[in-house]
């Protein structure tokens, strides 16, 4: 599978990551290399095998329903590059 | 050429939890900005979402009131997209496996047609923070305090055909929610909202035509109008020969039209995948049994009861189950009468809800409880009190004076039944209106009403009207 | 020889030292041994405080086994008011509002932590090469690297500096460093360990680890690290066991396979041939040695490079420069802030990955790429339930070489990706694994990988430890 720099754009755009245009064929290079390593599972018979998504077979644990959080706005808005009158700021997104 | 619209709604009911879905964050709406956005709801690094158990039974009873099948296992996953509102860059959600499959829900029409909307889903899922996009002049602000809260996602088959159908669903998950103590139903608050994917064909077509989806209208009124603009705007559009564009839309209620909004994700691919963070959510037949065991008579079979077994009026029936709230309040007062359904039920629609309106409560703030107004109906039933008078003592009570007997006692409102003081009051107002006993006497016997008015106003309202109509008739023949 | 843990504890029970001291002797070696970058912070306030409590906690009866050892912590590890970057630029300034589950842990023992290590930026590295604050240099030859992404953890305890130090290993970042750096380096099971406040690189393979010059003094850290932790809900709800009693136990009935597919072409000869030695040694302690076949052990590498990428294309989402870390300067709209921020903040190799599991979750690629891995992975772990049926635990080179040059891979990403093909099928399948100094080769520590099943770790350490007792390899060290 050869990736092309209109996919290696693609993907960017859904990562949001930039990619320079002179850097692209680079990093297209890259990824065929890296994807054709993921390809090496195409010729595995897995077909039928149940996908595993978690390493132990654990079924989900719960808490309770209660308040257990305090009100830490003033700390955790302190690590923001942008808060202003207690809300986290970004550029003026449109509607 | 004649048009079919096809609707499916996508109901986000916001279960009433104490917590978050996955934070200990608390869900109390109206809080300063960001005061309930926990450590995980602003994704801090290294945060791990650890799920609140009250939305499972909530999901399980709301699967069990549509007749779904509630998944054994199902799995969160995370949606991917960037959005400032949307902290970790996912919304973890269920995807391939929901909780709920496969319900069913019948609406009542206002027309007396039933219409059965599949329920084709119903998935847990938390929500986004809020984007206040007027907070500052060149910056969008954020407020966290929503992002986590628990959703249950309701998605009906694209099945219903007008505007007024698909409000008519809306309203009976909405009762049906609120009836099983899952959603507290609060649409101004958004923790009932709806987005509805709205397409139309030719009449006879079967295949669906390209739809839009009109995101978060919050009022069922709204509901309706944007439905029925975006119907309008189709249909338009396609006799003009365009095509419609699969986008998401906006309804502006004040220009009462929709617009395209910009879209979250240009290319709209989310990369589901299951979330590492949490192992499948199993249920086993402990936990279904549990809520099938709680779960309340629903809304449908208690209609039917009143109407079948207590003989109520489909209209009476049907207006006491809109919620569960006044349907309890009518069955406690009912129950501490000891019968006489139909009296309950005048009561608890008329004097209750005009005086609950007014007031601006809902009915379990009510000011006069169910057994309270059972026992003013009882005085009214033993003849101590005319209805006419009950009407007044109920305002008393509302206002705080205490109970129905304490009132009456106090203000000495006890019918007069003592035929001498009702003679003597008939008397006098003969021997008033001479002028008026003539004409009746000639035939205008709608005159006897104005003696009954006299009669009573001697009384101070508090004659027996049956009695008093009784003495009048004879007295006035002679 | 610096002192074992146990050492440590008898000299600080009976005053030849305290804990005030050892912690400042450990702050003099890390500076004395800067060179070697294997810091990222270092907290000398921090952990004077630490040790003072831990000298008065070592002043009443049953203080606890970690009290008053100086230790490190991987700089992925939420330390809170002390700064945590995760060798990245995304990250340069942060300074967590919270403590992770295993810093509490190691805190609520009294050991003390004398700073934050370096590694791969978000742990994605086999070389510590990529990390924003330099690369870390291998104490044994300062030309090569130390391994990866617990690269500064292994350098530290290798070079002495400190007894321990707290690892995470998500495709070998605990055990492949430690091979290199002639240290031991214990990789619990999925789940054993908390990872609240471990700040997430793939999820479903992320573990807590540890790195030290011993089995035993792995055993003492891990025993103060594990335990269920309800703010994890991939954390196990099981009972620990009494690791310090399971050393003891000897070798003689355990069997022993040699998994053929760890002994592959890639493999140098002279680390087979160390492998193959202290193979022999376990029969002389009485083990049997069985030879295995874990069949689809090829397909490990590929199944981890989609599963680690695609998982960590979404863990990395939240850094958009909104809420904490990098944010570029003057962003003009949204879309601007987003990815000047995140194109500034990630490295290389990082960038690189999340293009890599974007591609793999997207549509139309799903199925071939992520589900496919998914299904490997079942494969794969089936491989080692099949071969427990035979054997206690499973033997191989910890990773194919010894250290390599730095800058000797870094042009190419798939040969170092080859450098974790003995790993990462241990953390698809979510096993404990071990990796202890077998010997060397030219002159560089070769590491022994051992392989256990679930929840196993005190047979697995047991058997690292009777090694040890039996053999020297462990107490060899580089000199400064």
């Amino acid at each position: 599978m050869s990736i092309d720099t209109a996919t290696v754009a693609r993907i960017a755009r859904l990562a949001r990551l930039p990619v320079d245009a002179n850097a692209a064929p680079q990093i297209a290079d890259e990824l065929t290399r890296v994807l054709d390593l993921a390809g090496q599972l195409a010729n595995a018979p897995l077909d039928g095998v149940v996908p595993m998504a978690h390493p132990q077979a654990q079924t989900l644990a719960w808490r309770a329903d209660a308040v257990a959080e305090p009100d830490r706005a003033n700390d955790l808005l302190a690590l923001a590059p942008d808060a202003r009158s207690g809300l986290y700021a970004v550029p003026k997104v449109l509607g | 050429m004649s048009w079919q619209p096809v609707i499916g709604l996508e109901i986000h009911a916001q279960l009433s939890t104490a917590s978050k879905l996955f934070s200990g964050a608390s869900t109390a709406y109206g809080a300063e900005p960001n005061t309930q956005a926990a450590l995980l709801d602003v994704a801090m690094p290294g945060t791990l979402p650890v799920p609140n158990r009250a939305v499972l039974d909530k999901a399980i009873a709301f699967g069990l009131a549509v007749d779904a099948t509630i998944a054994r296992q199902s799995v969160f996953a995370r949606k991917n997209y960037f959005y400032p509102d949307l902290p970790k860059g996912y919304q973890i959600s269920q995807y391939e496996l929901p909780i709920v499959a496969d319900g069913k829900l019948a609406v009542r029409l206002d027309d007396g047609r039933t219409l059965e909307v599949e329920i084709q889903r119903a998935h847990l899922e938390e929500d986004a923070g809020k984007s206040l996009h007027d907070a500052f002049h060149a910056a969008t602000g954020l407020d966290f305090n929503r992002a986590g809260v628990p959703l249950l996602e309701i998605v009906s088959a694209p099945v219903l055909h007008s505007a007024q159908d698909a409000v008519a669903y809306l309203r009976t998950v909405h009762t049906l929610v609120r009836w099983l103590g899952v959603c507290d139903g609060n649409m101004a608050e958004g923790s009932f909202r709806c987005d509805a994917n709205v397409s139309v064909r030719p009449a006879g077509e079967t295949k669906l035509g390209t739809r839009t989806e009109i995101k978060n209208v919050n009022s069922f009124r709204f509901v309706e109008k944007a439905i029925e603009y975006e119907i309008e705007r189709q249909v338009r559009a396609l006799e003009n020969g365009e095509t419609i564009v699969q986008e998401t839309r906006l309804y502006d209620a004040a220009a009462h039209r929709t617009f395209t909004m910009r879209s979250k994700e240009d290319a709209d691919d989310y990369r589901y995948f299951p979330d590492p963070d949490l192992p499948p959510l199993v249920v086993t037949d402990v936990d279904i049994d549990a809520v099938r065991a709680a779960l309340p008579e629903l809304p449908d079979a208690r209609r039917r009861r009143y109407v079948e077994a207590l003989g109520l009026p489909e209209a009476d029936a049907t207006q006491l189950c809109a919620d569960r709230a006044t349907a309890d309040y009518f069955e406690v007062a009912m129950s501490a009468l000891g019968g006489d359904a139909k009296t309950c039920a005048n009561w608890v629609l008329g004097e209750l809800a005009a005086a609950l309106n007014a007031a601006n409560l809902v009915v379990e703030q009510s000011r006069v409880s169910a057994p309270a107004l059972a026992r003013l109906l009882a005085r009214v039933r033993e003849g101590a009190i005319s209805g006419k008078i009950a009407k007044d003592v109920f305002a008393a009570m509302w206002a705080g004076e205490g109970d129905a007997d304490a009132i009456i006692e106090r203000r000495g409102l006890t019918q007069i039944s003592d035929t001498g003081a009702l003679a003597a009051a008939v008397d006098a107002v003969v021997a008033e209106f001479p002028a008026q006993l003539a004409d009746y006497r000639a035939g205008n016997e709608k005159l006897l009403q104005f003696f009954v008015g006299q009669a009573m106003k001697r009384l101070r309202g508090q004659g027996n009207p049956q009695q008093l109509n009784a003495l009048l008739r004879e007295r006035l023949k002679i | 020889m610096a002192s074992s843990i146990a050492q440590l504890a008898q000299d600080l029970r009976a005053r030849k030292i305290s804990a005030a001291e050892l912690a400042q002797a450990a702050l003099a070696r890390a500076g004395a041994r800067s060179e070697l970058n294997a810091f990222i912070t270092l907290d000398e306030a921090t952990a004077l405080v630490a040790a003072q409590r831990a000298d008065a906690a070592l002043a009443t009866a049953n203080a606890p086994a970690l009290a008053g050892i100086p230790f490190a912590h991987k700089d992925i590890f939420c330390t809170n008011g002390i700064r945590t970057t995760c060798a990245s630029r995304m990250l340069e300034n942060f300074v967590p509002p919270y403590d992770a589950g295993v810093v509490e842990r190691l805190r609520d023992v009294h050991a003390v932590s004398i700073g934050k290590t370096n590694m791969d930026e978000f742990a994605m590295g086999s070389s510590n090469e990529n990390s924003h604050f330099g690369a870390v240099k291998n104490p044994w030859d300062a030309t090569r690297v130390p391994g990866g992404s617990s690269g500064g953890s292994a350098a530290a305890v290798a070079a002495g500096i400190v007894p321990f130090a707290t690892g995470t290993d998500t495709g070998g970042s605990v055990r492949q460093p430690a091979a290199f750096c002639g240290i031991t380096g214990l990789k619990p099971t999925y789940g054993r360990v908390s990872r609240w406040g471990m700040i997430a690189y793939a999820s479903s393979l992320d573990c807590a680890g540890v790195l030290a010059r011993s089995a035993q003094d792995c055993m003492y850290a891990l025993s103060a690290m594990a335990g269920h932790d309800p703010r994890d809900a991939t954390s196990v709800a099981r009972g620990l066991d009494n690791y310090d009693a399971a050393l003891s136990s000897k070798l003689s009935n355990m069997k022993i396979g040699v998994a053929r597919e760890y002994f592959g072409a890639g493999v140098d000869a002279g680390v087979a041939a160390a492998v193959r030695d202290a193979l022999a040694q376990y029969e002389r302690l009485g083990a049997t040695l069985v030879d295995i076949s874990l069949p689809n052990a090829h397909l490990a590498i590929p199944a981890y490079y989609v599963i680690a990428p695609a998982e960590a294309s979404s863990n990395l989402a939240r850094y958009d420069g909104v809420r904490y870390g990098h944010r570029c300067a003057d962003p003009q709209t949204l879309e601007d802030l987003y990815t000047r921020s995140r194109g500034e903040g990630f490295g290389a190799e990082v960038r690189r990955r999340i293009l890599v599991g974007t591609y793999a979750l997207s549509a139309g690629y799903y199925d071939a790429y992520y589900l496919r891995a998914q299904r490997a992975r079942r494969v794969i772990a089936n491989d080692f339930s099949e071969a427990f049926k035979q054997v206690d635990l499973i033997a191989g080179p910890t990773a194919p070489t010894v250290a390599f040059k730095l800058g000797e891979k870094t042009a190419d990403p798939l040969a170092m990706y080859a450098a974790d093909v003995n790993t990462v099928a241990v953390n698809l399948a979510g096993l404990p694994a071990i990796s202890i100094p077998a010997g060397f080769s030219d002159g560089l520590p070769v590491g022994l990988q051992l392989i256990a099943p679930a929840f196993a770790e005190g047979p697995l350490l047991a058997a690292a430890h009777q090694f040890q007792l039996a053999t020297d390899w462990h107490t060899r060290s580089p000199g400064a």
